[in-house]
């Protein structure tokens, strides 16, 4: 299973973090630390895989934003690689072209869309349709809901 | 405010997030901050109740604060009770608040506990999705005390939704994780195990988690799920690359469901049955041939797809150890790809080669790509693969290459990362030892790597070294003789002179015969180190020089007078005091025979486990470390008992600083975005699937409709149509042709001569009218005429051919009753009704009688069933401001909920329960049927039993019908 999922600029600012097993804010805080020291240090081209502790990272650079993954021990790497790639491909659909500026704006919506596809660090839904259907069922029925429920009283 | 704010943006978060954005220092952040926490704690105990927007916006807000690493400590209440709203986005703030922010506070848990609930029994999809994606998220012992029963229900009723089912799956695994012991899979095993069947290759994705975790647990339980897996996996692979749709992933089909089937295989061994494995290995043999098929697209994700299942594939064939075919051509494979372009493919090819190395069938073959490994060793740029290809290489050593991975180890760790020297050194020693034909090329080796890395050799190295030479007198002689050596340089690091000092107090008589080694020059060797070392070193110095007074008497004066001299004798250090005190009185009041019984040669270390191994062990975890022990070892991998018996720090150093990042590596690892494909969603399908029961003809006809929708007048009423009758149609007529606006069957009208009946039936967009016409005196009616006509624009609407059972009878008797049947079909909609004109004479007198026809739109009506979820889908497809109709109207009924209830079936219509959150509303669907379209069309009824009013809202595919209809109701209750 993946352990957590951080998004962080060059910087080192933390734009989302997602954690799949409790942990407290001390040892999170830890963690981003770690990762971020370790992730922004790698040189160009390097692989994409570090190990961690007991854990493997998986991290991708896209545009200004690092996506960093950490998978229990014997899980895949590509195919947690793939797992950022999908993910980013979801924000993209979402927001259109999606930048480091939507997910700081919107970051609940990050976060939405990322419950759709992931649940307790397993794969919920790898269908790019199935995922946007249910955000945008979700964005729709949260619109139309407040239209429908708000019509002045009578 | 810049405009990134998407779908319901709140103003005031983006501003206030701009704010944050804007500020010069850490400082203006948190005064910025702390305006906001004062602001809304405001606002929070403001007498003013807010609305759930404002609430919204302020969880948010904290939610934002909080993420950005300030502690939050109040707005869990009303983070709670937006869980409770009905407003889907104030419920999924709420949701995200409590997930990120969980509280242990009881008595919060208990409130949240009481909204999921209520979402989880709700039936609405996305609401049953949200409460179970938080006891996910949470996971904590309450939850899964509250919901642990419940889930698995949900899980395998026949009736939820796919997506509920996906939720409720990885839901349950994280209970499962968190608390077993409360989640009893029992009566559901099978049930569970054969969601791999499902059709919805989402479900059969989310639940395979669930089953792989399940059967690590209890593998007899969940056997049957190993057939099942392999026949999944056997059609996924067998597939052609766009079969599964969106399933598939560049080419791939579902990579990530294979790669999860395979995983589950690993948790169990081969299959039994002879069908079932020789489906297995034919899916291996084809995962494997495809590989070396040229790509079907140049995407690194179509690679990184098959790779991954390939990689897995892999990992099953060596977990299988069994197939030498199957073994070596994974080997084959993997042994391409340490000379791949792609870094991750060179660095994933080592990572498990390295266990390739470890099956008896595959071990040689692994060792046939030596020079490439060594290759990489020695020129990969990147960290990561060096430190793989070393794995490797520890992994693939046996006696018959270990002087070269050796030699080749200890050249690499001269320039070696900092982080991983001192796993290297531990690799190094255990091979040194391990494969050591004569002990000198061990302890030579030894040697080195103190003086190549003497920083990072820890305590368990040295000992071992020591213990070895105190066991093994072959190699006694010349370890001291090189330790003398070593101790030459000018500079030599501590752990040597440590070494030194052992092996010389024991064996220095050993290299004594040769003048240029004699007792004095040791001894004058090892003590130019002593004031350079630390004190543990020095105590041990000090050993050894009382050693040297028993095996050398003739250094006794020298070293009497070092030890008696101040700097040790008054040394402020309590340990290196009393060593000399103790060392220089024993040597002065001691006979030779009790000196010579006291220092006595060291006796020989019990057989054991090399402390290193252990030491190994605890830094990698098990299986890294028993690899080596694959042949020869001289003791069983699995039996390693820690062995660290001297090494107080040996725990805290083990810790150390294997992540440590390169301080060389520079930051700007520049490596482009992918290019993102926006795949173009086909515009303009809104109104073509609003009801996906619509059939075929549906598409062409909506879109026929706007066009045809524009050109239409608006309907109007046809004020010149009554003026053309002969008889003006009264009220009391109009009034009972809406009685039949909600039934089929009654009494249209009736007088003193004359009662008319009608019973009708429709279906699609056909109907058929009876008329009896009664004669209610004893006179006969003659010259009994009757006509309907579709007056205007109705003709074009409606067809309607009267047709009498009987030829036309002209007379009706006293008493009697005729029967007509008239067919409608219905072309297209229409407002206005047909009239039906009879004309008869009664006793002389001409009676002419208009009469409207209860023909209304919606008896063209078929009822239509769905989920809230599709019912707000199409509600919002159907938002143009003219297709919804609306009307606030006084109530001229009983407002009885089955009186209700009972009209609005009438209608036409299904009455859907539990779609609108306020259960006093009613809401009901259907499609209108006409010849040459179907108009969908959506009602919300909302009763105010106070006001004794009525709203009435009307959406349809098609404006001129929401109208109509709006019109029609409005006066029905």
């Amino acid at each position: 299973m993946m352990r957590f999922l951080l998004l962080f600029s060059r910087q080192g600012k933390l734009r989302l973090q997602k954690w799949f097993t409790p942990m407290s804010e001390r040892e999170k805080k830890k963690i981003i630390r770690d990762m971020t020291t370790m992730v922004l240090a790698r040189q160009p081209r390097s692989c994409n895989f570090l190990h961690w502790k007991d854990l493997k990272v998986i991290y991708k650079r896209y545009a200004s934003l690092y996506f960093c993954l950490a998978i229990e021990n014997q899980e895949n790497e590509l195919i947690a690689l793939e797992v950022i790639h999908r993910y980013v491909e979801l924000l993209d659909k979402y927001f259109g072209n999606v930048c480091e500026l939507d997910i700081i704006f919107n970051f609940e919506k990050a976060y939405f869309i990322l419950d759709e596809f992931l649940i307790g660090g397993e794969i919920q839904e790898t269908s790019k349709q199935m995922v946007n259907r249910s955000i945008e069922a979700s964005d729709m029925l949260q619109e139309t809901m407040e239209e429908y429920m708000s019509k002045p009283a009578f | 405010m810049p405009a990134v704010s998407k779908g319901d943006g709140m103003r005031g978060l983006a501003v206030f997030i701009s704010d944050i954005r804007n500020c010069k220092s850490k400082e203006a952040e948190i005064k910025r901050i702390n305006k906001e926490l004062a602001n809304i704690r405001s606002k929070f105990k403001g007498d003013k109740a807010l609305d759930g927007y404002s609430k919204k916006k302020y969880v948010c807000k904290l939610l934002f604060i909080f993420l950005l690493g300030h502690d939050i400590d109040f707005g869990h209440m009303e983070a709670v009770n937006l869980l409770s709203s009905n407003k889907y986005t104030e419920k999924q703030i709420g949701y995200l608040f409590i997930s990120v922010l969980v509280n242990s506070n009881s008595e919060l848990i208990r409130l949240i506990n009481n909204a999921i609930k209520n979402d989880l029994s709700s039936r609405n999809p996305t609401f049953m999705c949200l409460a179970l994606h938080c006891i996910a998220n949470v996971g904590s012992r309450e939850m899964a005390e509250a919901f642990a029963s419940e889930i698995p229900r949900i899980l395998v009723a026949g009736d939820t939704m796919d997506s509920v089912k996906q939720s409720a799956a990885l839901c349950l695994l994280r209970l499962y994780k968190t608390s077993p012991d409360l989640v009893l899979m029992g009566e559901w095993t099978s049930r569970v195990v054969h969601l791999l069947n499902d059709q919805h290759m989402g479900v059969v994705t989310a639940a395979i988690s669930l089953i792989t975790c399940l059967s690590q647990k209890n593998p007899d339980e969940f056997k049957t799920c190993v057939s099942l897996a392999v026949s999944r996996l056997s059609r996924i692979v067998s597939s052609a690359s766009t079969d599964l749709q969106d399933y598939t992933y560049y080419f791939v089909p579902a990579p990530w469901l294979s790669c999860k089937l395979l995983r589950l295989l690993q948790c169990y061994p081969p299959p039994e049955d002879g069908a079932v494995k020789g489906r297995l290995v034919e899916c291996l043999e084809t995962i494997l041939n495809k590989a070396q098929e040229p790509p079907k697209s140049k995407k690194v994700q179509h690679s990184n797809a098959k790779n991954a299942i390939l990689f897995e594939a892999i990992s099953l064939i060596i977990h299988y150890d069994s197939e030498p075919n199957l073994l070596v051509r994974a080997c084959n494979q993997l042994g391409q790809f340490l000379q791949h372009r792609e870094t991750n493919l060179r660095y994933l090819a080592l990572e498990s080669m390295c266990t390739l190395a470890s099956s008896e069938f595959s071990h040689e073959a692994v060792k046939t790509h030596i020079e490439t490994v060594i290759n990489a060793l020695k020129t990969e740029r990147d960290v990561s693969v060096r430190q793989r290809a070393a794995d490797l290489l520890y992994a693939m050593c046996d006696r018959s290459n270990a002087k070269q991975i050796v030699a080749e180890m200890l050249s690499y760790l001269e320039t070696a990362d900092y982080s991983i020297r001192e796993e290297m050194v531990l690799k190094v020693a255990i091979l040194a030892e391990k494969y050591a034909v004569d002990y000198s090329w061990y302890v030579d080796t030894i040697l080195n790597l103190i003086r190549i890395a003497g920083d990072y050799v820890s305590e368990e190295v040295w000992y071992r070294v020591i213990q070895i030479v105190i066991n093994r007198d072959d190699v006694q002689g010349y370890a001291a003789k090189t330790v003398f050596e070593a101790l030459q340089a000018p500079a030599c690091h501590e752990n040597m002179v440590k070494v030194g000092g052992y092996i010389l107090g024991e064996f220095g008589n050993l290299i004594a015969g040769d003048p240029r080694s004699s007792p004095l020059v040791q001894f004058n060797l090892l003590h130019s180190k002593f004031h350079l070392c630390s004190v543990p070193t020095r105590a041990l110095l000090l050993s050894a020089y009382i050693k040297f007074i028993n095996l050398f008497p003739e250094t006794k004066a020298t070293i009497q007078e070092v030890l008696r001299c101040d700097s040790q004798i008054r040394n402020s250090d309590v340990e290196l005091q009393q060593r000399a005190v103790e060392y220089l009185k024993l040597s002065s009041i001691a006979s030779t025979d009790v000196l010579a019984t006291v220092l006595e040669e060291m006796p020989p270390f019990p057989e054991r486990e090399s402390s290193i191994l252990a030491k190994l062990k605890k830094k990698k975890g098990p299986g890294a470390v028993s690899v080596p022990d694959l042949e020869d070892g001289k003791r069983e991998g699995g039996e390693l008992n820690g062995g660290g018996e001297r090494g107080p720090d040996s725990a805290a150093m083990s810790a150390s600083n294997a992540s440590t990042p390169s301080p060389s590596a520079d930051l700007l690892g520049m490596r482009s975005a992918a290019p993102m494909s926006a795949a173009p969603t086909s515009a303009g399908s809104l109104l073509v699937d609003v009801f996906s029961e619509a059939g075929p003809a549906a598409p062409s006809a909506a879109v026929n409709d706007d066009g045809f929708l524009r050109d239409l007048e608006p309907p109007t009423e046809t004020s010149g149509l009554s003026s053309e009758l002969q008889t003006p149609v009264d009220s009391p007529f109009n009034a009972s042709s809406r009685r039949f606006v909600c039934k089929n069957n009654g009494v249209l009208f009736e007088n003193q001569l004359l009662q008319i009946g009608i019973k009708s039936e429709y279906r699609q967009n056909l109907g058929r009218m009876y008329l009896f016409y009664g004669n209610k005196t004893s006179v006969q009616f003659a010259s009994f005429t009757t006509t309907v006509s579709c007056p205007g624009e109705l003709q074009s609407h409606i067809l309607s051919i009267l047709r009498a059972t009987k030829p036309v009878e002209p007379v009706v008797e006293g008493g009697a009753q005729i029967q007509q049947v008239l067919n409608i079909e219905c072309l297209t909609d229409f407002s206005e009704a047909p009239l039906l004109n009879i004309k008869f004479r009664y006793g002389g007198a001409l009676q002419n009688l208009s009469l409207k026809l209860p023909v209304t739109i919606n008896k063209f009506f078929q009822p239509t069933e769905m989920t809230s979820h599709d019912f707000f889908q199409r509600w919002k497809q159907l938002s143009q401001p003219q297709q919804e109709a609306q009307k606030i109207f006084k109530a001229n009924h009983s407002m009885d909920t089955e009186v209700l209830k009972a009209k609005l079936l009438g209608l036409g219509t299904a009455l859907l329960d539990d779609v609108d959150p306020n259960p006093e509303n009613y809401v009901c669907a259907g499609v209108i049927q006409t010849k040459g379209q179907q108009v969908g069309c959506l009602l919300r009824l909302e009763p105010n039993g106070q006001a004794q009013m009525y709203r009435l809202t009307l959406r349809c595919s098609k404006d001129s019908v929401s109208l109509r209809l709006c019109e029609l109701l409005a006066q029905q209750f």
